[in-house]
């Protein structure tokens, strides 16, 4: 068994990265996310990876494009309102089919928001975020452990479909301590093969181009249409999702990250109170958990969102659902957290009065 | 008959798309001729802008990256230190570098990021069809300031070089000129300048370029000894030639 170590979420994501073979990092200062450069800037120096505390967001974004475009594995970070500015350079990336990784510890929005955990950046990292057609690999973590494990997947699906791939956590998963287990192989980069797409020194080869237009007429639809079969490669091969307690469940609570920890809570009080309340917790929020989802509602009738948002985890529910369950919405906005006792609530209130409507936030 | 001056094997034989008397073309030629005499086409990798340089990925023959708007240094920067054995250039023009760009310039100065900027300055936005530029000179008319440029209504023009040269970072700034054969001579060098630096390890270099948009800076520049006519009364008392920075031998080399 691995050694266990007492570490912040976004430290444990930090040396996470490191261990899945992250050499370059470039970020700017924002709270709550600022361990993971400060971790960085020591770590990346003693493995031999460079760091650099750009000017802003938006330059941090473009460096990680450029030292990409070299086959690096680099990664930056930010929170919410830093992730608006990276959006630009994470279009970029999509387009130019380079695969990097972000860490978006989200905090409450919209605009300066406030610096405590929040879930409202759901639809931007799951939709694009930046403009044109574009998805993102997306992964949740609702431990320590799992800010450490992750980044090792991120960087495979990453690397083998050339997509950008993000971490989705929140201020508290980034700001509290627990002992972290690394679980996944140590990556040696200097071991992995150079992509046939990197640019560097450029000896006995001919010139590569890396780049994310095409102007010329139906050339782009081309490429575009080539990326969009590897997306579909993504949704048929790397979902993740975990499941508590739905073989007998009435209804199924689904959230992700934070909000998931607190409805693990929420379903045990709920059955202790003889509620048959279960969880179904994406951990890949794109590729999204559509076709299990699908599967439940045949069977369980009732679905309670949770998210600390309002409203964006439940929309996918909705269409993955299609109509045969009610589903149903607990929702806080970010800033503020939900109790497992609100959660239970809201279980109780559709299990036992049969609400039709949407449970609402208090 | 022999070919006196052939083609730079660092500058790829296909059709450019720039306009007649637009001065890229000479400017392309120029890093071309500095790589093939530093011998480091094989290692060189040059980020492309947005705006009329926007196919250079094309033109020249070493890898290449096409990048965001403003955001070459920012590019450059990832790719040099990751990979130090390169050889990086960002080739930007006013619009990107001195409007959109400017946080990314003036920090990747401060940082003296050991790269060579190309800074093309021809005093309009070219590709977007002629609106006015950071450095679009009082009085010139563009198609967002159809009266001519106020300093009233859009303030002054930038001069980059006298910007930067501010800056510690900075290890070499030299303005210079493509309107004329003497100022097509001394890019050259300034260029070779440039990239030597970097093979130095001495730091940030830029040379600033002053060049013409025949094609976008009116219908009574339209044509190329007019324009060269307007660099030459219109931008040289505003842009004055000359290095701004040469901190080189101060600096040594990493």
């Amino acid at each position: 068994m691995a050694e266990k170590k007492l570490m912040k979420g976004n430290e444990a994501l930090a040396e996470g990265a490191v261990r899945a073979g992250c050499r370059f990092f470039a970020g700017y200062p924002i709270t709550p996310q600022n361990e993971i450069p400060e971790y960085m800037s020591w770590r990346q120096p003693q493995v031999g990876g460079a760091f650099v505390q750009a000017e802003s967001e938006v330059s941090a974004i473009n460096m990680v494009y450029g030292a990409a475009a070299t086959g690096t594995r680099c990664m930056t970070s930010s929170s919410s309102p830093g992730m608006s500015l990276k959006q630009e350079g994470i279009s970029y990336c999509a387009g130019a089919d380079l695969p990097i990784f972000i860490g978006n510890i989200m905090r409450g929005g919209p605009g300066l928001g406030n610096i405590a955990g929040s879930q409202g950046d759901y639809w931007q990292a799951t939709r694009g975020g930046g403009h044109g057609d574009y998805r993102t690999f997306v992964m949740a973590p609702a431990s320590v452990t799992e800010m450490g494990n992750f980044p090792h997947k991120c960087y495979e699906v990453a690397f083998k479909y050339r997509i950008p791939s993000m971490i989705l956590a929140d201020g508290i998963i980034g700001q509290m301590m627990e002992p972290v287990e690394f679980t996944t192989p140590e990556i040696d980069p200097a071991a992995l093969p150079v992509p046939e797409w990197a640019i560097g020194v450029n000896k006995n080869r001919a010139k590569r181009v890396v780049k994310s237009y095409d102007l010329r007429e139906g050339c782009l639809e081309v490429l575009v249409n080539e990326r969009a079969k590897r997306y579909r490669q993504i949704e048929a091969s790397e979902v993740l999702y975990e499941e508590k307690m739905l073989d007998d469940a009435e209804i199924a609570i689904v959230a992700y990250g934070i909000s998931a920890r607190v409805s693990v809570a929420a379903m045990k009080l709920a059955r202790e109170k003889g509620l048959k309340a279960g969880l179904f917790r994406p951990i890949t929020l794109w590729p999204f958990p559509k076709a299990r989802l699908a599967e439940l509602s045949n069977r369980i009738k009732k679905f309670l969102v949770v998210e600390v948002s309002l409203g964006q985890l439940v929309e996918d529910v909705q269409l993955s659902s299609c109509g045969r369950a009610d589903v149903h919405l607990y929702a806080r906005p970010g800033g503020a957290i939900m109790t497992a006792d609100e959660v239970c609530r809201a279980v109780e209130n559709i299990v036992k009065k049969g609400a039709k409507e949407y449970a609402t936030a208090k | 008959m022999q070919l006196q001056n052939k083609r730079p094997e660092s500058l790829l034989d296909v059709k450019m798309h720039y306009c007649p008397g637009c001065g890229h073309g000479t400017v392309h030629r120029l890093i071309a001729e500095a790589m093939d005499e530093l011998g480091i086409r094989t290692r060189t990798i040059g980020v492309g802008p947005v705006g009329c340089t926007v196919f250079a990925d094309a033109y020249f023959n070493c890898d290449m990256i096409q990048g965001a708007h403003g955001r070459g240094p920012a590019e450059a920067t990832g790719i040099k230190r990751v990979k130090p054995e390169t050889i990086v250039f960002s080739y930007q023009g006013d619009g990107d570098l001195a409007s959109i760009g400017m946080a990314e310039i003036v920090h990747t100065a401060i940082r003296s990021e050991n790269i060579t900027v190309i800074f093309v300055n021809n005093a309009i936005y070219g590709m977007t069809g002629g609106q006015m530029a950071p450095t679009t000179l009082i009085g010139q008319r563009a198609t967002t300031c159809p009266d001519g440029r106020t300093a009233k209504q859009a303030g002054y023009p930038i001069k980059m070089c006298e910007l930067l040269a501010t800056i510690d970072g900075a290890t070499y700034l030299e303005r210079t000129t493509v309107h004329n054969v003497p100022g097509v001579v001394k890019t050259k060098t300034a260029i070779r300048k440039a990239f030597q630096n970097q093979i130095d390890g001495k730091g940030f270099s830029m040379v600033e370029i002053l060049s013409m948009c025949p094609t976008n800076w009116g219908t009574r520049l339209d044509n190329p000894s007019e324009a060269v006519k307007f660099v030459a009364e219109g931008m040289l008392p505003v842009f004055p030639l000359g290095v701004y920075k040469d901190a080189g031998a101060a600096k040594g080399g990493l």
